[in-house]
């Protein structure tokens, strides 16, 4: 089978093309401060800000630093503020925003470059290597093949940065770890995988654990792929004021 | 004669230029690689994620297949934890899919990928949203990668090796002088300066862009951008990789992937793999196709929909809409081909033979440089990805 199709459609869909200002954050490294600039952009339909920022690297400034890798919010690259908001670009309709859209990079965390930050300050909040694959819940109905026990499945933090991003306390506070991290060592309580649970527990008791969290839930608000890290962050607070793993029993 | 390593420079950042960067720095060799952009925001990353068995090319492009399952066997054993291991159903719906069977089976076995047939009431019992009037189904060893956490992890693990890894730093032109490659000229996107960066080889690994890049050595490489859509939508509507048991065709495969499920492909060629757009139409097929083998699709909520280009080698002109065309790889030395030292090409090939078209292409490198090294990826475990950004911490 064959599809006519034609292959001048710019960044979208169908309907009329009209034109949205954006203004981006911009720095390269010596630049004495960073400045915003204003490009006007032609968007369509489905036009998302992820297609606004490569049609202005294609078409105006190749020079345009930007995050991204599978554009459709799995792989975490894009996150960005939009009009201070955390979002993913490439799962942000621009028909969804005003017409003069300010595009920055996430906050807390440092500006390499343009809308590109820095995430060897994300990463280094972890408490060490966090698995990528959990048992899969999902699909509840389904047998399993022959061969397979149970099925595993990607974990639902998409390592983005957003949660960090919107963090008040993490604003004020670097030493922080911050809701990602913390969300990945409860994922971690819950089930196992190996890890040394008293270890992992003992770190998030750190003083800069989870009792600096104040409870805002901005994280949970900000996550783009539903992992809830605030609830999390209570829950590990649970575990320690009763100071026991309930999962280790479970288990 | 110096005594410092042989410096490669590698152009792209893709996963065919992390493998290389990986393998050549397990060979010993200076690496840099230069990417445009973030690591993988080209073709890789925007792959639907499927780890191919190679049954999806077993009748028509039996090359391609061996390698597939040659490299998905590789890939589980040096990227632990990096798959959903979820294995793949190819499902036959019509008397014409049906048709399709036998020639597959016995393709699959010429092949080497083990196959396991099931009734309608067996696959429905694994995967209850299957179209109930399927015919049969066969399993087949697939699975789902994360596109751009697995490739990654070459990437962390060049680096963890002494490769450089420098993204957002652009070629804007190759140095070449009497039909010799040295280096390249580059734009660094970080400082906003520009650049010179020597090299005795330089390596074109660009994806759908080589022939951009090629064109900078005067090499007029047959490469055809042949960009795909895929959708994802909500909701994790099976556990397997679906595929349809037929030629491969528009629309006929579903990759689950956390908690989404991807629909994907459709083919057709450009010219610049830049300005792809995602036509609705194919967006529609996508959607149409997919509810075919799922009819839950049609009620699915859309999360994106985006268009990934493929390398494809063939001749200008040939290929109409990329199907025709091998989903193998070829590395060319472009002293063999055109005359022009110091410059290799690969390109091609696919997510699943990342490995194997580094290892290819590095053993041409080595015999260019006359470098007796030789390739350990095969057996290499590979660092988390999270390694990239911890400098091996």
């Amino acid at each position: 089978m064959r599809i006519e199709t034609d292959q001048r459609s710019s960044a979208g869909a169908e309907g009329p093309t009209r034109t949205r200002r954006f203004r981006v954050f911009r720095y390269k490294r010596g630049d004495r401060g960073p400045r915003y600039e204003t490009f006007d952009v032609p968007v369509e339909a489905r036009t998302t800000v992820l297609d606004a920022m490569r049609w202005i690297q294609l078409h105006v400034d190749p020079s345009l630093a930007i995050r991204h890798s599978c554009s459709h919010a799995s792989c975490g690259t894009c996150g960005v503020r939009v009009d201070g908001r955390e979002v993913l670009m490439c799962v942000t309709p621009v028909e969804d925003l005003g017409r003069e859209i300010t595009v920055e990079p996430v906050a807390n965390l440092p500006v390499l470059t343009d809308l590109v930050v820095d995430m060897r300050a994300f990463y280094a909040r972890y408490p060490d290597e966090h698995p990528l694959v959990r048992e899969s819940e999902l699909l509840p109905g389904a047998k399993t093949p022959e061969g397979i026990a149970t099925y595993v499945r990607y974990e639902d933090c998409i390592e983005c940065g957003l949660c960090l991003s919107a963090c008040p306390i993490a604003a004020t506070d670097d030493r922080y770890v911050g809701p990602a991290a913390l969300a990945a060592a409860e994922r971690i309580v819950e089930e196992r995988r190996g890890a040394d649970l008293a270890a992992l527990l003992a770190w998030a008791d750190e003083p800069d654990g989870v009792w600096r969290c104040h409870a805002i839930f901005e994280c949970t608000r900000a996550c783009p792929s539903d992992v809830r890290p605030a609830e999390r962050i209570m829950t590990l607070r649970g575990m320690l004021a009763r100071g026991h793993a309930p999962m280790e029993e479970a288990r | 004669m110096s005594s410092a390593p042989a410096h490669v420079l590698i152009v792209g950042g893709g996963g065919t230029g992390g493998a290389l960067a990986h393998d050549l720095a397990l060979r010993g060799l200076a690496v840099t690689l230069v990417e445009r952009g973030e690591i993988t925001s080209g073709t890789t990353g925007r792959h639907h994620g499927l780890l191919h068995s190679g049954a999806r090319y077993a009748v028509r492009d039996p090359a391609s297949a061996v390698e597939c399952i040659q490299e998905n066997r590789i890939l589980r054993r040096i990227c632990p934890g990096s798959f959903e291991e979820n294995d793949g159903l190819f499902v036959a719906l019509t008397e014409e899919d049906m048709e399709y069977l036998e020639p597959f089976l016995e393709a699959c076995a010429a092949c080497g990928i083990p196959t396991q047939p099931l009734t309608p009431a067996e696959a429905l019992a694994l995967e209850p949203n299957l179209n109930p009037d399927l015919k049969a189904a066969v399993r087949v060893p697939d699975a789902t990668m994360d596109a751009m956490r697995m490739p990654l992890r070459f990437f962390a693990t060049a680096k963890a090796n002494g490769a450089r890894i420098l993204p957002y730093v652009e070629v804007v032109d190759l140095l070449v002088r009497d039909r010799v490659v040295s280096g390249a000229r580059v734009r660094d996107h970080v400082t906003g300066r520009e650049g010179e960066i020597r090299a005795d080889v330089v390596v074109n690994a660009a994806g759908p862009w080589s022939g951009k890049i090629a064109r900078m050595a005067g090499v007029d490489l047959p490469i055809r951008p042949s960009p795909g859509v895929l959708v994802a939508v909500r909701g994790r509507l099976c556990n397997m990789v679906l595929s349809r048991l037929h030629r491969p065709g528009d629309g006929d495969l579903i990759v689950p992937q956390r908690g989404l499920s991807v629909l994907g492909t459709s083919s057709w060629t450009v010219h610049d793999p830049d300005d792809l757009g995602v036509p609705e139409d194919h967006v529609r097929t996508m959607c149409e196709e997919g509810a075919r083998l799922v009819p839950a699709v049609a009620r699915a909520e859309r999360r994106a929909a985006w268009s990934a280009a493929r390398p494809l080698v063939g001749s200008r002109g040939e290929a109409e809409t990329g199907r025709e065309l091998s989903r193998t790889f070829k590395t060319f030395d472009h002293r063999e081909s055109d005359g022009v030292e110091g410059f290799v090409t690969i390109t091609g090939g696919k997510g699943t033979t990342l490995r194997a078209m580094a290892e290819a292409c590095a053993d041409v490198v080595c015999a260019k440089l006359g470098i007796d090294a030789e390739c350990r990826t095969r057996e290499t475990v590979l660092l988390p990805h999270t390694a990239y950004y911890t400098d091996g911490r």
